[in-house]
């Protein structure tokens, strides 16, 4: 048995009737952990001796027949952006190295709740910010596809992890593609909730009006069993909404013939040819579903981009104030007087991606430029959101190309922040908009690299979503190329 | 007219509590100047008369009942400072 690529929901079962013990789950997927993430870099902390003690726990409830929980005894691997109480927490950031959380982050009590085991923390970007994790201050992370090209970003160890199998499920953090743009170039499946859907309670804030928790996983059904169980309003996040169903895989299977889906043609002209035809080929596959497939026109995409980079800058360089090396974090030496201790301290703690835009949002902010260019980009994200909307009131979802093209070459687009920034023009709108969106593989190009298919819903409606990614993973699907992701020897 | 120059990214860095030294202040601002340049592509639209939108939901003014919880214990609060004393945060002198 390949415990390694099987669903969470084969292996749950597996669990539930005995066949096996949460310790060979928890052991299988250590070892492949040790064997293959040397080369892969996805992990930033494997908390092995804790997750073989908490799973011996479990061997013996199971023996007692004490099997509470949804995911009793499944692994799983968490973005280290989210805290996680007495356990290393960094943001892939110096600044947090040595940082202990004493409080779980929402998310966290709602997973624990149905005892599965912490394997560890994932890498990513330094503070969520970027496309490539090339950013993570403590080393990057390569495509398990091909290692010499980027996972994507910034959560590039999530998907990376749950590519190689060295995890069931993860859990990412989305501001302007960074759960989906990383699940398209690794070829899994990665959910953007609807803006409210998931407390962000102990998320270490990017930008607070577009961050989203979600999750990371290889098929479409265990991502609706993950969103189901980290979902809900709490008084903790007052920006999540009160009384919504989070009922995803009751209506899952449901026949999709008359689904109306909108591809905007501007989402497919800025593609590549390879990426561009992939999507044709969807439309394709859900024309044979039954669903009506139209083009139209999101006019407003070309400005997509810039409402985003000086919102989420804006709010990254409010937000990432609080580092002065003084509660928590690093601190630096040799310092004259308080003025010089916040200094130093963000001088040497923050990388220069996070400078950058530190930089960027202080000076949009500053004096004279608010007007000019908060406040306008404020306004387009309501020409934005009318745009979308306008297409959501007669379609039922909006399909088109996570990202432009697939993944990169490491090391390509590290000189060029503007090149990498507008990768995120697909992916911003949702985050904007504060939509639920999906990614899903779509197909392999020539050269073997996943292609990511990416489904938009109206606010709230992550249940036609799921629908419709399940229809088509069951027409087309990566699993087979997933298993047969050889590892060993790349 | 470029908006940025090296003076004004110095200022900013300033404003930020970062410093940078003089060829960094140089690569920033040409970076930031591409992409300030880039964002001027909003400049075409008419947004006079546009309500901006500065959250995505339509939530206000959220209540929650006022219950007393017990609060973290000093010692916990203080775990991650790098200098405490008599159960303090510790700093350097202001001036």
């Amino acid at each position: 048995m390949d415990i390694n690529h099987l669903s969470l929901e084969t292996l749950a079962e597996k669990i539930k009737s005995k066949d096996i013990k949460p310790s060979e789950v928890v052991e299988a997927y250590l070892e492949r952990i040790k064997t293959i993430d040397p080369e892969i870099g996805s992990f930033l902390l494997v908390n092995e001796e804790e997750a073989l003690r908490n799973a011996r726990e479990l061997d013996e409830r199971q023996a007692a027949d004490d099997m509470e929980g949804e995911l009793f005894g499944i692994p799983m691997g968490i973005k280290d952006n989210i805290v996680t109480k007495d356990v290393v927490t960094t943001a892939a950031s110096r600044m947090l190295e040595d940082f202990v959380p004493i409080y779980d982050a929402t998310v966290m009590e709602k997973l624990y709740k149905e005892n599965p085991v912490l394997l560890g923390k994932l890498n990513l970007d330094e503070f969520a910010m970027g496309g490539s994790n090339e950013n993570s201050y403590f080393k990057e992370v390569k495509n398990p596809w091909n290692t010499k090209k980027v996972p994507g970003g910034s959560s590039g160890g999530s998907a990376a992890a749950v590519a190689a199998g060295f995890v069931p499920f993860a859990l990412g953090s989305d501001t302007g593609g960074s759960i989906r743009q990383p699940a398209s170039y690794c070829g899994i499946v990665g959910m953007k909730p609807t803006y409210g859907r998931v407390s962000r309670y102990g998320l270490i804030a990017f930008a607070s009006s577009l961050d989203c928790i979600g999750p990371m996983t290889r098929n479409v059904r265990d991502n609706a069993k993950i969103l189901e169980i980290i979902a809900g309003s709490n008084l903790k996040d007052s920006t999540t909404m009160p009384d919504v169903s989070s009922d995803f895989l009751s209506t899952i299977d449901r026949d999709i013939k008359g689904m109306k889906i909108a591809i905007p043609k501007e989402f497919v002209d800025g593609a590549t040819d390879e990426v561009k035809s992939s999507i044709l080929k969807a439309k394709e596959v859900y024309e044979s579903l039954g669903a009506v497939v139209e083009e139209v026109s999101l006019k407003k995409t070309k400005y997509i981009v810039s409402a985003y980079f000086i919102i989420s800058s804006s709010e990254a360089s409010a937000n990432l104030a609080r580092f002065d090396g003084i509660r928590y974090g690093y601190q630096a030496e040799g310092v004259d007087n308080l003025e010089d201790l916040y200094r130093k301290t963000r001088s040497e703690g923050f990388g220069s991606e996070v400078k950058r835009r530190i930089l960027l949002g202080t000076f949009v902010l500053s004096a004279g430029h608010f007007d000019a260019h908060y406040l306008r980009a404020q306004k387009l994200r309501t020409i934005i959101t009318q745009d979308m909307n306008e297409v959501l009131s007669e379609y039922d979802l909006i399909m088109g190309p996570t990202t432009p093209s697939v993944a990169y070459d490491l090391g390509s687009k590290l000189d060029n922040p503007l090149d990498m920034y507008l990768d995120d023009v697909l992916t911003a709108s949702s985050n904007l908009t504060g939509m639920p969106a999906i990614s899903i593989p779509a197909g392999l190009n020539k050269e073997g690299m996943p292609i990511g298919l990416q489904l938009i819903g109206k606010h709230f409606d992550e249940a036609t979503i799921y629908n419709a990614a399940y229809q088509f993973e069951k027409k087309v699907n990566l699993h087979e190329a997933l298993k047969a992701l050889s590892l060993e020897g790349k | 007219m470029s908006e940025i120059n090296k003076d004004i990214v110095k200022h900013t860095a300033n404003l930020a509590r970062i410093e940078i030294s003089d060829d960094i202040a140089e690569s920033f601002t040409s970076e930031l100047d591409k992409i300030i340049n880039y964002v001027h592509v909003m400049d075409e639209l008419d947004l006079e008369d546009v309500v901006p939108q500065f959250h995505a939901l339509n939530l206000m003014n959220v209540m929650r009942e006022d219950i007393p919880e017990a609060p973290i214990s000093q010692e916990e609060a203080l775990k991650n400072a790098k200098q405490t004393e008599n159960g303090q945060f510790k700093v350097p002198r202001m001036l």
